[in-house]
């Protein structure tokens, strides 16, 4: 009961957090902004996949999180080392 | 398990995913709400931490009436979060410091060189 309520309400969070996160994108400032975008709508997304699989309730949706983790985390910094080096594997 | 625990931890858990859920929002506001590019670094530091921490936290919890065991799992993504949350932040400030988006009045680094992401030689790539 209690529950249902309190992930409806971090649904809505999230989803107004992506709204924000999809705006800022598109209105950034710098390119850097972009890429701490980018790094937070991950954050965002993972936060979302757990959501839902509580929602299921199980804990089939934990895989995909740690995925989303790494491969986030690995994004900002490719982007961030093609800023810095102009290129990723050097 | 005694009604009394179900409800305590279902307790719990709504709190976790209320707080999570409202620093998340926090975290995408101050990337939109802060002046500065090096400001703007710290606001997602708290969607990180405290909103997916606490989400991942319920989840963990949550699971204790379902199979009657804590999931560990959720305890691997928070470790993760938390060791690459620094790396990325260091990597996204020497890029701000190279591309001159950083704060006009960076401090001096105390080395009595410039700052290494600016003095080194960058290779053609």
């Amino acid at each position: 009961m209690i529950l249902g309520y309190a992930l409806t309400f971090m649904f809505a969070c999230i989803g107004l957090a992506f709204a924000l996160n999809i705006w800022r994108l598109f209105t950034a400032p710098t390119l850097t902004d972009r890429i701490v975008t980018l790094d937070t709508m991950t954050i965002n997304a993972i936060a979302l996949v757990v959501l839902y699989g509580i929602r299921a309730g199980t804990g089939l949706y934990l895989e995909a999180a740690v995925l989303l983790a790494l491969t986030g985390f690995l994004g900002t910094v490719a982007y961030c080392k093609f800023l810095l080096r102009g290129s990723i594997i050097e | 398990m005694t009604p009394i625990l179900q409800t305590a931890i279902e307790l719990i858990v709504a709190a976790g995913l209320v707080g999570g859920g409202f620093f998340a929002l926090v975290g995408s506001w101050g990337l939109i709400r802060l002046p500065r590019p090096m400001q703007r670094l710290h606001a997602p530091t708290k969607a990180t931490t405290i909103g997916v921490g606490a989400a991942l936290l319920a989840s963990s919890i949550g699971s204790l009436p379902v199979t009657g065991t804590v999931s560990i799992q959720e305890w691997l993504i928070t470790l993760f979060l938390l060791l690459t949350a620094p790396i990325s932040a260091l990597f996204l400030a020497k890029t701000l410091i190279l591309r001159g988006e950083a704060d006009p009045d960076l401090p001096d680094p105390g080395t009595g060189t410039p700052w290494a992401t600016l003095g080194q030689e960058r290779p053609d790539p």
